[in-house]
């Protein structure tokens, strides 16, 4: 193709993203719009992965029945949610073994938060509140993304969230009106997520790098900072009902703003993990490596049959 | 990797009396497979009363870069529409 005619097809694709219309599959886009989607979806499929394991942990552990269906319910959803999200990034011209390679070799990223442990039954409320109550918050203007593909898939996993936080809240809510030690436990809890669920809706808009061309390309509708604040003024009054404290010395309301200011977080704890050294960040990978490899035979082995089939009808 | 699952797509019937409309993909060895990972991937919340697949490979598809000459020429065709034909007010129904 020559320049002019590359500029014109980017001229084109600029008109329909400033008219709101959705990009498709098949339509030319620019080279960097597909990567930078790639990037932001296989990411996304990653994290709904990588976030069973956390929660998948203690599904055999569930102190009751009922909260054992609806955790195990929960953790069929984010595996949904990756394959909807995987199946959107193929669209692009991706494989799903590269995808799957990235995540293994660690070249692609998934979710900060998910390298924290969870180490009591709290966790698993916790979890549902602070981390799904995040991620509802990231989610939900990804609806109206530009790639249409994206856009669909963020409908359907917005529908099946809002369970997500209310079965993790009212685990809290359970606690918080247990005995001195439960309350002890989700207090314990809370204390040990908040901060981590913060950083997880990403770096400052003056660290981002990514921000400011997602934001034009409609890829991302919203700020980091944006985000954060919505979920700091949203979440605040959850914690009331609760009757718990939120770890920040420094979380004040705002008449003036009419929003919350909160503390300093630690960035550098957030990049540390980024960068591989959380807490569990080994844990994850090698559990999510562990699983795949294992599965091969059962791959191959279905497709042996498949293949065995074939054969039986062309006779 | 050798030996990778196929892709398919899903399309389903919310419920009786509704077509089936496309609603993602995924991967399976057969069609078999294909259907029982739909079910899981695709209906939890009782979202579909059947479902159809098909090897992804086998949906041919128009292409975008000829958008103009395919659908355009749908646009000045007015007289497609009833709107196009003027009647007298007194005419109630028609
Ligand atoms: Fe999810
Ligand atoms: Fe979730």
């Amino acid at each position: 193709m020559s320049e002019a005619e590359i500029e014109k097809l980017e001229i084109a694709f600029e008109q329909k993203i400033t008219d709101d219309v959705r990009i498709e599959p098949k339509d030319w886009m620019p080279e960097k719009y597909r990567k930078t989607q790639i990037r932001q979806i296989s990411q996304h499929a990653h994290s709904e992965i990588v976030g069973m394991l956390p929660e998948g942990n203690w599904i055999s552990r569930a102190p009751s029945l009922r909260r054992k269906v609806a955790l195990l319910a929960k953790v069929q959803d984010e595996a949904g949610h990756g394959l909807y999200l995987y199946s959107a990034c193929e669209t692009l011209g991706v494989t799903r073994d590269d995808l799957y390679e990235q995540l293994h070799t660690g070249k692609a990223k998934y979710s900060s938060i998910f390298n924290y442990p969870t180490v009591s039954w709290a966790d698993m409320g916790a979890v549902g509140w602070l981390v799904d109550g995040a991620a509802i918050i990231n989610q939900i203007p990804l609806m109206n993304t530009s790639y249409g593909p994206y856009a669909r898939a963020m409908v359907r996993v917005c529908k099946e969230e809002s369970f997500h936080q209310r079965q993790g809240f009212e685990i809290m809510l359970k606690l918080a009106n247990g005995t001195e030690e439960q309350k002890e436990m989700a207090q314990d809890a809370l204390n040990r997520w908040w901060w981590p669920s913060l950083m997880m809706l990403g770096p400052t808009d003056a660290e981002s790098v990514h921000t400011e061309q997602s934001l034009r390309w409609k890829l991302k509708r919203k700020t980091n900072d944006e985000l954060r604040q919505q979920f700091i003024d949203q979440t605040v009054p959850q914690a009331e009902v609760l009757g718990l404290t939120i770890p920040d010395p420094d979380l004040k309301w705002n008449e003036e703003r009419q929003s919350y200011d909160f503390g300093p977080i630690d960035w550098d704890e957030f990049w540390q993990v980024v960068k591989g050294h959380g807490p569990c960040n080994k844990e994850r990978i090698s559990a999510r490596v562990g699983a795949w490899e294992r599965g091969e035979w059962v791959r191959d082995g279905a497709m042996a049959y498949a293949a065995k089939k074939e054969i039986k009808k062309a006779v | 990797m050798k030996n990778n699952w196929p892709l398919w797509e899903v399309f389903i019937r919310s419920k009786n009396g509704l077509e089936h409309k496309h609603c993602g993909s995924l991967h399976a060895s057969d069609a078999e497979m294909a259907l029982v990972n739909a079910r899981d991937v695709y209906t939890r919340r009782m979202e579909g009363v059947s479902i159809w697949v098909v090897e992804s490979k086998n949906i041919t598809a128009t292409n975008p870069d000829n958008n103009g000459e395919l659908f355009e020429p749908a646009q000045d065709k007015v007289y497609r529409h009833p709107t196009f034909y003027k009647l007298p007010d007194e005419l109630k129904h028609m």
